[in-house]
């Protein structure tokens, strides 16, 4: 049986996990801080006009799906990507490829899976995880940002999976149909990592990369204006999306700091050794950051909060974090 | 950040579980510690749920003096607003705006309030009324 071979591993990131999970059970190891590095999902976007229960979008990483289609566009991967317009059709499909005794990744509503904390789950769709059997009427799941396997009841899974709204998972379910028998390390790295680096530095919308981070620090500065609650909330929702959506710590930059690790190891690039450090500092200041803004939240009502300190310590951040993408575009 | 400052502080929001944190060794080197969680996380996650129960409780009071429907309520209390419960049902926020006056909600049909109540997870039965106050639910 297919479970039984199948190794759960515990990762800080649904998608990288998921990805990292899979590529090793099809016999291609390969680290989740690599599989998110190469994938060349790290990113920052801010998004004024996306509101989210009325608060905007903020992201320290590309869209959904951004580090499957990354890692099969980098690694040459074959991927078979399905969605459904009918429940059943979602059902049954699955069903068959637990029967063929594949692994199988899966979009899903966070809200609607029951073995998430009570006080975890929110509306979000677009939650990874692998399906990897089915035993009567629950699946077996590897849920990669939990320690152990879960399960969870087929009907349960279903909801979590069809939910309608924003980023709707439309019953996704995605396998590897190809994996190459080896990654081309001194290819593939260079590539992500310019690509990430262009992409952070030379954006051409003032709303992602270094621009978006300053962006956002000149809105912290504008809360000032706004109803205190609403600040306050403002203040909150930027260190959830750091710290609460499952990003390793600071928004992603320290799983970042391993991938370049790893591949300063496998380049013997001294360069990229050194950038990992930068990173790693970044990602310090980002927690620096999010300590700062509950600090300004958890004041007393009659006190202002110094949104200008919170501007600067964000300016500073990004300054820190451009320096870093500076150093890797001329790290090859 | 080094493996020995990655915070372990049991956060309530988790209910023991372990989110996987990247940190370095005394050597510098990366790995994946197990993290029972950091207090400035577990207080936005906190701040994010009293917004939402306010808005519940808030709701509720509303339902009662007879302003709205259950429906209103039932909404925030499922951790929804008007944009995720129309994208969840496919009905127009000006069609959902109008079910929650009392007076349109109680004359909706029973495939109308099973729309609702797929998307909401509450049986439709239990849509035209509010749960106990203190109860789990309410």
């Amino acid at each position: 049986m297919a479970e039984h071979c199948f190794k759960h591993d515990h990762f800080a990131h649904c998608e990288s996990g998921v990805m990292a999970l899979m590529l090793r059970h099809y016999g291609l190891p390969i680290s989740e801080a690599m599989a998110f590095g190469l994938s060349g999902a790290l990113s920052f976007a801010y998004l004024p006009f996306v509101k989210l229960g009325g608060l905007p979008l903020i992201a320290y990483r590309g869209l959904p799906k951004a580090i499957i289609k990354g890692l099969r566009k980098n690694l040459g991967l074959k991927m078979r990507m399905q969605t459904f317009s009918s429940r059943d059709q979602g059902t049954r499909t699955l069903d068959a490829l637990l029967e063929q005794g594949k692994i199988v990744g899966a979009q899903t509503s966070v809200f609607w899976l029951p073995y998430f904390p009570e006080e975890m789950r929110f509306h979000f769709n677009a939650h990874n995880l692998i399906i990897y059997g089915r035993e009567d009427n629950e699946y077996l799941i590897s849920d990669p940002v939990f320690e152990k396997p879960m399960r969870c009841a087929a009907e349960d899974l279903r909801k979590a999976r069809f939910v309608k709204g924003m980023m709707a998972p439309k019953g996704l379910l995605y396998y590897p149909l190809k994996i190459p028998a080896s990654i081309d390390y001194q290819a593939v790295i260079p590539a992500a990592v310019k690509k990430t680096a262009r992409m952070m530095l030379k954006t051409p919308v003032p709303v992602a990369g270094i621009r978006g981070i300053r962006a956002l620090a000149g809105k912290i500065a504008r809360l000032a204006k706004e109803e205190p609650r609403y600040a306050g909330l403002f203040l909150g929702h930027i260190v959830r999306m750091q710290e609460e959506i499952g990003t390793g710590g600071a928004g992603f930059r320290f799983i970042y700091a391993s991938f370049l690790q790893e591949a300063g190891l496998r380049l013997d690039n001294l360069q990229l050794k050194e950038a990992s450090e930068m990173m790693t500092a970044v990602g310090d200041q980002w927690r620096e950051f999010a300590l700062l803004a509950v600090r300004a939240i958890r004041r007393k009502k009659e006190q202002a909060i110094d949104f200008s300190a919170l501007r600067l310590k964000l300016l500073d951040v990004a300054e820190a974090e451009a320096d870093v993408y500076r150093k890797l575009g001329k790290c090859f | 950040m080094e493996q020995s400052k990655v915070p372990q502080h049991n956060i309530s929001t988790y209910a023991n579980n372990k989110k996987a944190i990247y940190a370095t060794n005394e050597k510098g080197e990366y790995s994946i510690v197990a993290s029972s969680g950091w207090k400035v996380e577990e207080e936005v996650t906190k701040q994010a749920l009293n917004e939402l129960e306010r808005l519940a409780d808030q709701a509720y009071d509303l339902v009662v003096a007879g302003k709205f429907s259950p429906l209103y309520f039932h909404m925030f209390n499922q951790r929804m607003d008007l944009q995720i419960l129309a994208q969840a049902t496919g009905i127009f926020r000006w069609r959902i705006k109008r079910h929650l006056k009392p007076r349109i909600f109680a004359r909706l049909s029973r495939g109308m309030l099973e729309r609702y109540a797929d998307a909401l997870g509450v049986k439709a039965e239990d849509l035209g009324s509010l749960p106990q106050r203190g109860e789990p639910g309410g």
